[in-house]
């Protein structure tokens, strides 16, 4: 009994792990499966009304289609501009680089409900009224940190020897960089893109300070939860997690075959 | 040496040239001529400026003065991707994301060629490795990478093929198997190679001329052969195989042979191989090669009541150390023909050799000068 423990255990751990991990996520699913009325918290029988018509609660496909079009406003600014910063930090030696590195990781520290209310106070003292623009500004802020550090680490890990053998072998440092950096750097920068996504959909505190009006996703759940979340909230939750899940496999699959080929 | 007039098209120049780095000269005052087609290594430990001087050739370093020409035409200040010269860099730096195929069209491709098929397919075949042409660096071995890196470089028929410690990520066998197809892939191509080493034994191997640096200057530049034989510094003479260094004083000369007194010995040397600077004191250190010494075989050069300390057997000789009665251990191989094979720790032995393998040199140099450098560290 014990040797069996003991050879076991690790793979006991494992599992306990995934399956507290994952119980929330398969919650959301089993519910979003609900034939709920009101409110979605009790389990009243299976139906698929729910995924037929994702739009059937008032507000919430709106409410969505707010928060995509904040999350990719936001996340095409946010790598642009992180990547750029990025390469800066990590390809050149100028004065302030250390203090720039340190200033980057501020928005990461400092509690989201602190920026959420700063932000509002310079809107509001410089004449802006909250909403979109304000949100989408507001959500570039805290990506760009995510993004800068992303992709700086991708950045720190390719071989400076890679760009010198492009000059050699006749590239101009235009074609070197489009030849030679940029498809290496790819990879680091998609993911950050993805990040910066997450982020900016996922994002309440902050968004709730600075859109006024405008509802988003995660400010339509949490409004709704006073008077009961609609189970069409579960589905679309649902599609965003079966959506990235999707995105990864697919991923890997193209990166085995590139392998095996 | 080939008619100069007839080559001087694509002879590499350097012509004083420097490079420091804030107070340290890493390259100081190097003139240096590379003839076309010929095989060039600069050899020398780490920190020597061969690695800089060929970063400069490359354009990858920029002097900070003298010249660099190829020919006529000054590239000094051009940009590496306006000179023609390739590199193969120390670890091959193959484009991760780019296919065998891509990586050696890649500077064809840069030049504007359409066609690369032909030249690339050519130029796989040379190295051996056509079948690969669409897997991705990863996917091969360092041998094949190296092969590769090669192939990317001679593809574009550079006027100068640079190595950059070409075979220092290898294993021994696989270095000595590549040291030999590189010296044929160059007789093959006819292209210019200056290959840059810390490895004398490799540089000996492949290149028709040596240069030895240290402290980013030249030592002795010469054919593998001239400088072994003849090394004209301490320097030389401990970096390239070993040597034994002992001590001495001209007494005078007697026709083309110098006398020289060695602890009470006489010693001849043949005065063309007198590489002293000429000093006041007359103190020289007689250089004598290791396998160039015969023990009790009477040649008219001897130094005699040496007692064996050490033996050890190593395949095709036995490498004897001898303390001399004045203190200093000498080495002496002996080739495993029977001749040495009754001698044994303790033995009191006369050692001797031809006056014409002996050589001088500055009786005031360092006698470990080259020898503590670890040839084995970048």
């Amino acid at each position: 009994m014990k040797r069996w423990l003991s050879k076991n255990l690790i793979k006991i751990y494992a599992f306990a792990a995934f399956v507290y991990l994952f119980i929330p996520i398969a919650y959301t699913m089993a519910f979003s499966f609900n034939n709920a009325g009101k409110s979605n918290l009790t389990w009243r029988g299976f139906t698929l009304k729910n995924w037929q018509n994702p739009c059937g609660a008032p507000e919430v496909c709106s409410a969505l289609g707010n928060s995509l079009k904040i999350g990719f406003i936001a996340t095409l600014i946010a790598t642009a501009l992180g990547t750029m910063i990025a390469f800066a930090l990590g390809r050149h030696r100028f004065r302030g680089r250390s203090t720039v590195n340190l200033l980057i990781f501020l928005p990461m520290a400092t509690p989201e409900i602190v920026l959420g209310a700063s932000l509002l106070a310079m809107f509001l003292n410089l004449g802006i009224n909250p909403g979109f623009w304000p949100t989408v500004i507001a959500h570039v802020m805290f990506c760009i940190s995510f993004v800068v550090v992303t992709v700086k680490a991708r950045i720190a890990s390719l071989d400076p020897k890679l760009e010198e053998a492009a000059m050699d072998l006749y590239a101009t440092e235009v074609e070197t960089f489009r030849r030679v950096t940029l498809p290496l750097v790819m990879p680091g920068i998609f993911g950050a893109a993805l990040l910066a996504f997450s982020l900016s959909f996922d994002d309440f505190i902050i968004t709730n300070f600075n859109s006024g009006t405008l509802t988003t996703f995660p400010k339509f759940v949490y409004i709704s939860s006073a008077r009961g979340i609609p189970a069409q909230a579960n589905v679309i939750g649902s599609s965003m997690f079966l959506i990235a899940l999707a995105i990864v496999l697919v991923g890997q699959f193209v990166s085995s075959r590139k392998k095996r080929v | 040496m080939a008619d100069a007039a007839a080559s001087t098209k694509g002879d590499l120049h350097l012509t004083n040239l420097v490079k420091a780095f804030g107070d340290f000269r890493a390259v100081d005052d190097l003139t240096l001529l590379i003839p076309e087609g010929s095989f060039f290594a600069l050899l020398g430990p780490s920190g020597c400026g061969k690695t800089t001087t060929l970063r400069m050739i490359a354009g990858l370093e920029e002097p900070t003065s003298g010249k660099i020409a190829i020919g006529n035409t000054d590239i000094t200040y051009a940009k590496p991707y306006a000179r023609p010269v390739n590199t193969v860099f120390q670890n091959y730096a193959l484009f991760p994301h780019l296919t065998i195929f891509e990586n050696v069209a890649f500077g064809l491709r840069r030049r504007g060629i359409k066609d690369v098929k032909e030249a690339v397919t050519k130029v796989l075949a040379l190295v051996e490795l056509g079948h690969l042409a669409d897997r991705k660096p990863v996917q091969l071995s360092g041998g094949q990478q190296q092969r590769i890196a090669v192939a990317r470089a001679i593809v574009n028929r550079p006027a100068l093929l640079l190595l950059d410690e070409p075979l220092g990520a290898l294993d021994l066998k696989l270095r000595r198997q590549m040291q030999i197809e590189l010296k044929w892939i160059q007789t093959e191509v006819g292209l210019t190679f200056v290959h840059v080493t810390h490895d004398q034994e490799e540089a000996m191997t492949m290149a028709d001329t040596i240069a030895v640096m240290n402290e980013g200057r030249i030592e002795q530049m010469g054919s593998p052969v001239e400088l072994y034989e003849s090394p004209r510094t301490v320097f030389v003479a401990n970096f390239l195989g070993q040597s034994n260094l002992v001590k001495g004083k001209v007494e005078g000369s007697s026709g083309s042979d110098l006398q020289v007194s060695v602890h009470g010995n006489r010693i001849v040397v043949p005065s063309a191989r007198n590489f002293a600077k000429d000093n006041s004191d007359k103190s020289v250190l007689i250089g004598i090669r290791p396998e160039k010494i015969s023990i009790e075989h009477g040649e008219a050069n001897t130094l005699g009541g040496g007692i064996i300390t050490d033996i050890s057997f190593v395949g095709v000789s036995t490498q004897f150390q001898i303390q001399m009665p004045w203190g200093q251990e000498l080495s002496v191989f002996e080739q495993n023909d029977g001749g040495a094979s009754h001698l044994q720790t303790g033995d009191t032995v006369s050692l001797s050799w031809k006056p014409e393998f002996t050589f001088a040199l500055d009786g005031t140099a360092d006698v470990e000068a080259g020898t503590s450098v670890n040839p084995d560290e970048d």
